[in-house]
């Protein structure tokens, strides 16, 4: 109750402030089936959907309109999971041909024996990735039945040392801002590793547990304030503020 | 919130900031978090409360009933603990029959209400021999972010302080309609209170979030008064989960308990009517 109120003054004392960014937004909360805006040059974007001369909302969240884009900013949903997200999953069974890893999603992912790095003695998988283990890892293909993960490429694999939290999926776009430049942000002034999955699960390893501490506190700073503006730049206050 | 398992980077980044005394929302190992208390959140029950612990939330209400007393108790009123954990408080909780968790949180609050002897049974009979109160408690957890047990015991005494003895009418039935003042028999100066000790590598800490507690391999469950008001007294314990706890722990939370049951006591008489 205290956290939504303050939450809530904040967010009123951020809209005072005159918009800096390029984008003249307007942001309002919608529900599904709400009509935001009605037009017939007027383009449906992300979350919304048309019906004869209205946009309509197809979810919950904030309805902003970009030039003739209308689009919303999801505030809560599941994660639903993609060809080539990258998501942190943690391994939860060992089966002949490879491994289950949990990726927070109603249907487990699946990560076959070939994607291990090196060559794997199929008696001897718990060397590689034991049970509790945490992977970053690619979504390969999304079917009905099973989600594959592949684990070659850049920044993917095991996660060694450091530790995972979750923060609201539909608040991950905010978290690695706009080309990256939050996480950047966050990693130059912490000094921390942070890997970021669309699941909303969140890697971080640092030198000391004060920087590893404080990036977290950051990070869960940013996806709740979803719905602030100009957000990098209130980052940059928050860490001269908690230094 | 998630249903995935901790993960074991997590479980030992923990074990190495306990170690050094530190944990993620920035309290000591031996803070509470901040709570608070409202009373009457239902117009049905005499005697309600919701209790919420930092993100935790649990609403507890006390139904009063006429019932035949025990035929080993005939000159105490009746109390009855029940819970349910609804599936609309974590994603752990699914509906069917109660596991193992359901069923230890009501009987570790009626056990920390009964051996208080806060409830005076005694004077709950209406008719000896044949009818008496009973005292129904029902805990319900709203929202699990972690020590479920501590935040039930909170609301449990907080509704039973709040809670009335309905009138009843000529024919002995409970008459609804009249409003009552007649206060539930407490005893005066007694508030227990469930404190829960959670052990991760070599240390203890209370009042975990669902995080730090799913990491966590040991708990035990203390219930602890101040008897009419003077001298602290243990009245209840319960072990759980696998690892043991050293003599040296034991002693360590005989030391911290009465200074943790002050604390505690003096925010919750902020909230008491």
């Amino acid at each position: 109750m205290n956290e939504l109120n303050k939450a809530h003054e904040e967010y009123e004392d951020f809209s005072s402030y005159p918009d800096s960014g390029t984008e003249s937004a307007t942001r309002t909360v919608v529900v599904p089936g709400e009509i935001i805006a009605s037009g017939e040059d007027l383009l449906p974007g992300e979350g919304t959907r048309r019906d004869g001369n209205d946009v309509i909302a197809s979810r919950f969240g904030l309805a902003e309109k970009v030039g003739r884009v209308v689009k919303i900013i999801s505030i809560s949903g599941a994660f639903v999971p993609r060809r080539n997200n990258v998501v942190i999953g943690r391994v939860s069974d060992i089966v002949h041909s490879g491994w289950i890893i949990d990726i927070d999603y109603a249907q487990n992912g699946f990560l076959p024996l070939m994607e291990s790095p090196r060559f794997i003695n199929k008696h001897e998988m718990d060397q590689f990735l034991a049970i509790g283990d945490m992977v970053s890892a690619k979504v390969w293909s999304v079917s009905p039945k099973s989600i594959d993960l592949a684990m070659k490429g850049k920044g993917l694999g095991k996660l060694e040392g450091g530790f995972t939290f979750r923060v609201n999926p539909s608040s991950v776009p905010r978290v690695i801002g706009r080309e990256g430049s939050m996480i950047n942000l966050i990693k130059e002034n912490t000094g921390c590793n942070v890997t970021i999955g669309q699941n909303g699960w969140v890697w971080i390893k640092g030198q000391d547990l004060d920087n590893e501490i404080k990036a977290r506190k950051a990070i869960e700073f940013i996806a709740e304030k979803f719905h602030v503006s100009g957000l990098t730049e209130k980052m940059e206050e928050w860490f001269a503020k908690n230094k | 919130m998630s249903s995935m398992n901790t993960s074991s980077l997590t479980q030992e980044m923990l074990v190495r900031m306990f170690a050094a005394g530190k944990r993620f929302d920035g309290r000591k190992l031996l803070e509470m978090r901040d709570f608070t208390i409202e009373y009457n959140v239902s117009n049905k029950a005499e005697g309600s409360a919701r209790v919420k612990l930092g993100k935790t939330e649990v609403v507890v209400g006390v139904k009063m009933e006429v019932a035949a007393p025990y035929p080993d108790s005939l000159d105490k009123g009746n109390l009855m603990v029940s819970g349910d954990l609804l599936p609309l408080a974590s994603p752990r909780f699914e509906s069917g029959p109660p596991k193992f968790n359901a069923i230890e949180l009501p009987r570790l609050v009626d056990r920390m209400i009964r051996e208080s002897h806060v409830i005076d049974l005694h004077k709950l009979i209406i008719k000896e021999g044949e009818k008496v109160w009973t005292v129904i408690i029902d805990v319900y957890p709203i929202n699990d972010d972690g020590n479920l047990i501590d935040a039930a015991g909170l609301a449990t005494i907080a509704a039973l302080m709040n809670t009335y003895i309905p009138n009843l009418d000529e024919a002995g039935r409970i008459d609804h309609e009249s409003k009552s003042t007649k206060k539930l028999p407490l005893t005066e100066g007694t508030v227990p209170l469930s404190f829960t000790f959670f052990k991760l590598g070599d240390s203890l800490i209370v009042d975990p979030t669902r995080e730090e507690e799913e990491a966590c391999e040991g708990k035990i469950n203390w219930g602890i008064s101040n008897w009419k008001g003077k001298e602290h007294m243990l009245h209840s314990c319960q072990k759980g989960l696998e690892i043991p706890l050293t003599r040296e722990e034991i002693e360590f939370m005989m030391q911290t308990l009465p200074k943790l049951y002050d604390d505690t006591l003096k925010k919750l008489k902020k909230f008491l009517k």
